[in-house]
């Protein structure tokens, strides 16, 4: 399948190539390539493209996995609505 | 990584790159800049994205209006293909008591003094402009609709590939572990990937440039504090403007993509470099943000985070050569308006260290606070 095709975020949309790319460009870590493209920003957070993201650096760089950071999980680890919030404490 | 260079900059947050960047335009060869981390990963990739005119001192109008002359044209006077995702739907000020409104008026003086296009509108003018907007207690608001949003990121890689098409070499991932003197002479830049031979160095760490300065042994007026932050999932346009209260302390945002992205500044938070995020901001931000915007109640939260605010005395800029080291100067203070005045500032110690006529008519410098020259900024958040 051709690289254009194959989705690696699917919350923010961003393909394989757009990853190579950038790889190319010298970003060489999953934070960077997420600031620049929001891969991993969206509602799943890089559940999915986290680990791709991290592979793909590795295979281009041919540095272990081991060496490759992923990128921060932060709160609140899933979406939470505002009311919830809100009744929690009621 | 070169061992020498004409100027070590200390810092790869959009100001370290905007200096970086107007040096390099002016002709000086042989920079290199250094950044602990990835670009923009200190307060540039934590702050709000809002860029706004709307000021209470003129060098801070003045600074501001000038930033956004760049961030409109960006890509032409970088010469970079980059969207910085530039959003000018405005910022809507709101006031919730006779005192502030007066102190908008006074505000928009000082704008209209540099043409700045701000104007006062009625609780219902402001519920025109944004439907879902509940203007309970709201006695007025200033709008100014060229204020807006960028990408900070963005703006940062921008600033970032046109440095290095200038020559500016930059090292990511590389600590600054000390800075060698004599004499009150810089000899060097020791780094955790080596030393780099030079005479000059230029401070941008955003909340860290305090410490690199205790370095050379000056000790600056500034200190860091935490500030919390939140983006909602993407949903539907719902609001234009970025919406913001001093009194009832609250900045909220609907980014192009349609996030929210919004947060307050902390009460009662002791000066630290913590940057851990904490329950009692989501909570006491849902209430915030639901009272301001009802309909936000069924949205998601996806992610919070912190970032370090600089605070300087009088809430505005330090870009200022420092006199008790020879060729050591420092960008810091920005007390969470770094991004937004970045393009001016770079300009500015573009100035200082080519010993040039300020391109602006600003008193930045260190030794505003020992001649009592203080303008205190009453716009802040």
């Amino acid at each position: 399948m051709c690289e254009e095709n194959i989705i690696i975020c699917r919350c923010e949309d961003i393909t394989l190539k757009e990853i190579r790319e950038l790889i190319n460009k010298g970003y060489t870590t999953v934070e960077e390539i997420k600031r620049i493209t929001r891969a991993g920003m969206g509602p799943c957070q890089g559940k999915t493209c986290g680990l791709l993201i991290a592979k793909e650096i590795s295979k281009m760089t041919n540095k272990p996995m081991e060496e490759i950071d992923l990128q921060n999980i932060r709160p609140p680890y899933g979406g939470v609505k505002f009311e919830e919030i809100l009744t929690d404490r009621l | 990584m070169k061992n020498k260079a004409n100027f070590v900059i200390i810092g790869g947050g959009v100001v370290g790159l905007s200096i970086a960047y107007n040096l390099a335009k002016r002709g000086i060869k042989d920079i290199v800049l250094i950044e602990k981390s990835y670009l923009g990963s200190g307060a540039t990739g934590r702050c709000g994205a809002g860029v706004r005119q709307q000021w209470g001192t003129k060098q801070n109008c003045l600074l501001a209006k000038e930033s956004m002359k760049v961030f409109e044209n960006f890509k032409d006077i970088l010469q970079i293909k980059r969207d910085i995702e530039l959003k000018q739907k405005g910022y809507l000020l709101l006031a919730y008591s006779a005192k502030e409104l007066e102190q908008f008026k006074k505000n928009l003086e000082v704008q209209h003094s540099l043409n700045i296009p701000s104007v006062l509108l009625t609780p219902q003018q402001a519920k025109e402009m944004v439907p879902d907007l509940n203007i309970e207690n709201l006695v007025g608001a200033a709008f100014c609709p060229k204020d807006g949003h960028a990408n900070p990121f963005q703006v940062t890689f921008g600033y970032a590939e046109a440095s290095q098409q200038l020559g500016v070499e930059i090292n990511k991932f590389t600590e600054v572990i000390d800075i060698k003197t004599r004499n009150n002479k810089i000899l060097g830049v020791q780094t955790n990937k080596g030393f780099i031979e030079t005479q000059k160095v230029i401070v941008a760490a955003g909340g860290w440039t305090q410490e690199i300065a205790k370095m050379v042994g000056i000790d600056l007026p500034i200190f860091s504090e935490r500030h919390e932050i939140l983006v909602t999932e993407t949903v539907k346009k719902i609001l234009d403007p970025m919406l913001m209260s001093f009194s009832y302390n609250i900045y909220c945002q609907q980014t192009p993509e349609g996030s929210f992205i919004m947060g307050y500044g902390p009460e009662g938070e002791p000066p630290s470099y913590n940057m851990d995020s904490s329950w009692e901001f989501l909570e006491i931000m849902s209430k915030k943000a639901t009272f301001l915007l009802p309909p936000l109640k069924n949205i998601r939260i996806i992610r919070q985070w912190a970032g370090l605010y600089n605070m300087s005395p009088d809430k505005q800029p330090i870009v200022s050569k420092i006199d008790q080291m020879e060729d050591f100067y420092v960008a810091c203070g920005f007390s969470g308006h770094g991004f937004m005045l970045a393009p001016a500032l770079g300009v500015l110690m573009a100035d200082i260290v080519t010993e040039s006529e300020l391109t602006y008519d600003v008193v930045l410098d260190i030794g505003r606070f020992e001649r009592g020259e203080i303008i205190a900024e009453p716009s802040v958040v």
